[in-house]
């Protein structure tokens, strides 16, 4: 996967496209922000998502998170290695940290969401 | 309050120099955490940790009036306490409601009182509304002093080196007096809120980041960390010493809370004392320990069920690093029995069974002096 080809949510989700699938996980800012995270809840395959809408949660020691869809589309892969292992998050929020995999509606990824040099630069502020 | 108003410890510099996630925490700019909750927490159980706790209010008694003066707003029996002896209190309001909790230092020519960071302007005003006669004085030496504890099974080990007066003879909630680093008075007590031994230590403001910076260099060979105020929660949830705010505050009494032992109705006149009593005969709820099942976090606030009936609510929860559970502290109906029926905690709408389990969680292996 290439890192530099991810899009970003406001809400630190990313996604990536490839034919037809987005698959979608949290960056490793916020999982860095989150911190001695304890477990996960994931959709089900089949799933109908909305952009926007929440589709699970993630709890740290410290707080319950929601999870914001950054595509619209359905469920069409769950990463169980993840749902079981919270922790594999923190080692890898990327390749093997992925949570879903969605087949997206349209053909593109919603124009809102930010490229890597937006989302680094907002990463940036935030980290002050 | 705006982040440029947060008051700053003497150490605010070196958190932010070192990683500290710093947060507002009771008006206070405070690192929650510098690397990891679950890291810091186990640092503490298993060696040591530092924590710098300079918020919690800190003020000052002299005069021949001031044990009456304390004695007179605080629920425990100050006469009862020897020279270098500490006592945990509460200050109640007139209705029996509890203001603060508190330690209370007795010193050979002073009072130190002890209390929590978001409730110091009401216990300053508390003393103002209950003056004594006799000649005392109260000086609020939150800001111009620094406050580290030093908690876990190498506490005595790091400390003890850089420290003028014997430490290991300081028996728990006691204090001594003496100098750190050769020149930096201090008063050290043996007190905390993680469930391990360790000290308390109160310096000069100006001396803070010396003092902190030799306890850190003295512990690194154990693996010393610095600590937040994450951790400090965590470790004092496992010792299910109770959080004013939590378990303890205006509308929870100090019977539910399992603090009743620090109550003394026979002490004399008090205030509060006839809304206590009161209390003590029907103390309405009653503290429980929960164990869940599975991962999700009970957190304050949720519904308690038993046998279908809701029967209170969580007060904190977190899951326990040193147990690997997810564990909480509730106020429930005193009717509510551990044993037989079903207990639920309702997690955002999931209906997560549980267990009652003694408190507290956590309890160290090792006693000492």
């Amino acid at each position: 996967m290439d890192l530099k080809a991810l899009r970003y949510a406001p809400t630190h989700e990313w996604a990536y496209l490839e034919g037809g699938i987005a698959t979608v996980g949290i960056s490793k800012f916020a999982v860095d922000q989150l911190s001695d995270l304890i477990m996960i809840d994931l959709p089900a395959v089949g799933t109908k998502l909305t952009a926007g809408k929440d589709f699970g949660q993630v709890e740290s020691v410290k707080s319950v998170s929601d999870l914001y869809a950054p595509v619209s589309g359905e469920v069409v892969e769950v990463n169980q290695a993840v749902a079981q292992n919270v922790q594999l998050l923190s080692e890898d929020a990327y390749d093997k940290g992925w949570l879903i995999k969605v087949k997206i509606e349209g053909t593109s990824l919603p124009s809102e969401l930010m490229d890597d040099t937006a989302y680094q630069k907002k990463v940036a502020e935030e980290s002050h | 309050m705006a982040a440029g108003e947060l008051l700053r410890t003497p150490l605010h510099a070196w958190h932010q120099a070192h990683g500290g996630r710093m947060v507002d925490f009771a008006g206070w700019s405070m690192p929650v955490q510098y690397t990891s909750i679950v890291e810091e927490h186990r640092t503490v159980r298993q060696s040591v940790g530092l924590f710098d706790i300079s918020h919690m209010g800190r003020l000052t008694f002299f005069g021949s009036g001031a044990l009456d003066w304390i004695q007179r707003v605080t629920t425990n029996d100050v006469a009862r306490l020897t020279d270098n002896q500490i006592q945990y209190s509460l200050m109640p309001n007139e209705r029996g409601g509890m203001i603060d909790d508190l330690l209370v230092y007795r010193q050979p020519f002073a009072f130190i009182v002890v209390c929590n960071a978001s409730n110091r302007d009401n216990v300053l005003a508390q003393f103002e509304r209950y003056p004594v006669q006799a000649e005392a004085k109260l000086a609020d030496r939150t800001l111009d002093t620094a406050m580290i504890a030093v908690q876990g099974p190498a506490a005595l080990d790091i400390v003890q080196p850089l420290f003028n007066q014997p430490l290991g003879s300081v028996g728990y909630y006691h204090l001594t007096m003496g100098r750190l680093l050769g020149d930096a008075d201090a008063v050290i007590s043996r007190t905390g809120y993680t469930g391990e031994d360790g000290f308390e230590l109160i310096v000069g403001a100006a001396q803070a980041e010396r003092v902190w910076e030799a306890l850190l260099e003295s512990g690194q060979e154990r693996g010393i960390r610095p600590c937040g105020l994450g951790a400090r929660d965590t470790l004092r949830f496992e010792a299910a010493m109770p959080l004013y705010g939590h378990e303890l505050s205006d509308t929870i009494n100090p019977f539910e809370a399992g603090v009743g032992w620090a109550v003394k109705l026979a002490k004399g006149e008090f205030v509060g004392r006839e809304a206590l009593r009161s209390l003590k005969a029907n103390p309405g709820r009653k503290r429980v320990g929960l164990r869940l099942e599975g991962k999700r976090i009970a957190r304050e606030g949720y519904v308690v069920r038993f046998d279908g009936r809701e029967v209170g609510r969580v007060t904190s929860g977190t899951f326990s690093p040193a147990l690997d559970q997810s564990l909480a502290m509730a106020l429930v109906a005193p009717d509510a029995a551990p044993e037989g029926g079903s207990w639920i905690v309702d997690v955002r709408g999931h209906e997560v069974p549980a267990t009652v389990v003694p408190l507290p969680f956590y309890r160290r292996t090792e006693t000492h002096t």
